[in-house]
């Protein structure tokens, strides 16, 4: 019987959403192949993760040490490699999140396994693992297969699939240590910084008129913010117009933003890249405007125009003043 | 403090009808307009600018045909100081065989600091800058949105969710994946470009390289590329200017939005 590793992210105490994404999935992929599913975990405190995976799971390995209370990527790397080694997963599930993206890439080069990376499902064909992924911001699809190999590592796009507990499991409790001959990581965790908060809150807006960068200058924002100050509603953006000082932090929403869960979501000029509509998945009604028929905000908004975003923000004032 | 900076030339495809081409594993590119991958922008932006408060070199480097040596003049006109192309000619890339490559060149290259984008706009994969210090046993971090060198290490800052950012410090050389927003970078001229043809651009064939055969296999492969499925999608609202608006805030009222 072989097995399925999922390497449980957390931060600050708390278990990360992925993690029940991932052991979601792998629940699946564990019946489907009769493997059996193990949780990884590397921390300072298990005891108080262990409960809350423990029946997702039918082994949690722990590996517990103070030096893993802030996650490490070389640590995470040189650990799971062992782990690895000795277990022998046929699949090693792992977040496609910041800290996934920075150990995953040399976990496959240190183990030699085959990595795909940002997965939104996966498949397994005549008992070879295939991985269905977005390319182009998620304008095509794409079906990846691995080179041949005892195993694979795979990163799965955080709300690909969701959190419920699925299966039954009794997971059972391996402690680890934590390898003697650890090289001393060269990256030291200082400090978290919060850079999200501002003036005020778009979570807690009722109403978001939201611009990407189809806005196209700076100047344009104006033209937005008039129709919001008599629409009555809040601000909101995607990130490039953040990156190019249009309008602070505070107004971006997504995965590196902010989660928004407004009554109605107006997107102007936004493509629905998956790190920007993660962060509108709360939204109540989604209303997408966008010049490009195929742009993938169109696959998650309930309403769409295809038309130019001026040409609708003057008629919206016109009515409104009207 | 010499850098060694890794961009990519990808097409643009908002607003564009991608057709998929006979092979299935492509689209079709003949359609297309290529630009500079957004990450690799303000990866040399942030090499330019550390280069001009602590000296050193620059070096852009991509693997490409000819029509991408395009964004290696770019990287010249911004301020690097040398670029590199490696012609893989008709070898299959995968982030693996690119990561490989790349390794190769920048072992005989002195570097301090390894800069790649976070993500090429084309394949969405996040993983050859990482994949890429490994193979160099450097330290490494991705999505980086600060750095400041101090010595022989530097204090990054990594983005998290949330608007969260994680403060560290790293040894160095290092190789960090750079995120979009780390600075403005710098507007580029045709003029730019133009002068900055006389700065040097070596071209590496692949013969050249010490790369053995297993470097140069892909561990993964596009099967094929397909439209997405058609799920409900957006109910689109049809009409002129004046239809539309009504209809929006139609939809807005009777979602509870007063307006
Ligand atoms: C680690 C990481 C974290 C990220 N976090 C976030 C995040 O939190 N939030 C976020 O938004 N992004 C985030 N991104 C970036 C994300 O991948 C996309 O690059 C970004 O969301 C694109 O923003 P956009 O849709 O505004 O721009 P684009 O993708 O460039 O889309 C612009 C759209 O405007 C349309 N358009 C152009 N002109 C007009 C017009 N006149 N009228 C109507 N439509 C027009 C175009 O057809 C196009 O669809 C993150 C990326 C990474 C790698
Ligand atoms: N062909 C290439 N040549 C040079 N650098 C590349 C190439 N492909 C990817 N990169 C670098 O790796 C980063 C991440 O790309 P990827 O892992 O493909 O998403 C890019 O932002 C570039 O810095």
């Amino acid at each position: 019987m072989g097995e399925i590793f999922v390497v449980v992210e957390h931060r600050e105490e708390e278990i990360r959403e992925i993690t029940f994404q991932m052991l979601w999935k792998a629940n699946e992929l564990a019946q489907a192949l009769s493997h059996s599913l193990t949780a990884v975990l590397l921390c300072d405190n298990g005891e108080a993760f262990v409960p809350e995976i423990g029946d997702r799971a039918d082994r949690v390995i722990l590996v517990e040490d103070e030096s893993l209370k802030n996650f490490s990527a070389e640590r995470y790397k040189e650990i799971l490699k062992g782990l690895i080694e000795e277990y022998n997963p046929f699949l090693t599930l792992m977040g496609h999140t910041p800290w996934g993206m920075e150990f995953a890439p040399a976990l496959s080069i240190k183990t030699g396994l085959p990595l795909a990376t940002d997965c939104v499902d996966i498949l397994i064909e005549d008992g070879n693992p295939k991985v269905i992924r977005q390319i182009y911001n998620g304008k095509l699809f794409s079906k990846v297969s691995f080179k041949a190999s005892e195993g694979y590592l795979i990163t799965q796009r955080p709300g690909a699939f969701p959190t419920d507990k699925v299966g039954d499991r009794q997971g059972e409790l391996i402690k680890k240590e934590i390898p003697a001959d650890i090289p001393e990581p060269r990256k030291q965790f200082v400090e978290f910084v919060d850079t999200a908060a501002g003036e005020m809150d778009i979570s807690q807006a009722e109403f978001l008129v939201s611009v990407g960068r189809g806005v196209g200058e700076e100047e344009n924002i104006k033209v937005v913010q008039d129709l919001v100050d008599t629409l009555g509603g809040v601000i909101s953006c995607s990130r490039p117009v953040v990156d190019k000082n249009w309008l602070p932090k505070f107004h971006q929403v997504g995965t590196s933003g902010k989660t928004v869960k407004p009554k109605v979501y107006l997107a102007l000029g936004i493509s629905g890249a998956f790190q920007h509509v993660a962060g509108i998945s709360g939204a109540g009604t989604v209303i997408a405007v966008n010049k490009d028929k195929k742009a993938p905000i169109f696959r998650v908004a309930d309403y769409g125009v295809v038309d130019d975003l001026f040409k609708v923000v003057e008629a919206l004032k016109k009515k409104l003043s009207a | 403090m010499n850098i060694i900076v890794c961009v990519k030339r990808v097409p643009l495809t908002q607003e564009v009808d991608l057709e998929i081409d006979p092979s299935k594993r492509d689209v079709r590119s003949d359609m297309l307009a290529y630009v500079m991958n957004e990450w690799d922008n303000y990866a040399i932006e942030e090499a330019i600018l550390l280069k001009e408060k602590l000296e050193g070199t620059v070096t852009a480097m991509t693997i490409g045909s000819e029509d991408d040596e395009e964004v290696l003049r770019r990287c010249l006109a911004m301020g690097a100081d040398k670029a590199i192309r490696v012609d893989p000619g008709t070898l299959e890339l995968d982030s693996f065989t690119i990561s490989k490559i790349l390794a190769a060149v920048i072992k005989g290259l002195d570097h301090d600091l390894v800069l790649t984008g976070v993500q090429a706009e084309d394949n969405n994969e996040g993983a050859v800058g990482i994949m890429l210090a490994e193979h160099l046993g450097l330290a490494h971090s991705a999505v980086v949105v600060g750095i400041e060198p101090e010595g022989n290490e530097a204090t990054i800052r990594v983005e998290l969710e949330g608007g969260i950012d994680e403060v560290s410090k790293i040894g160095l050389p290092a190789v960090l994946s750079i995120q979009t927003g780390i600075n403005e970078p710098r507007y580029v001229s045709i003029m730019g470009i133009r002068k900055a043809a006389k700065k040097e651009l070596n071209v590496i064939e692949l013969g050249e390289l010490e790369l053995s055969e297993d470097d140069l296999l892909t561990r993964t492969t596009i099967e094929e590329i397909f439209l997405p499925p058609e799920t409900e999608g957006a109910e689109i609202i049809e009409g002129d200017a004046s239809t539309i608006a009504e209809e929006i805030i139609r939809i807005i009222k009777e979602k509870g939005v007063s307006i």
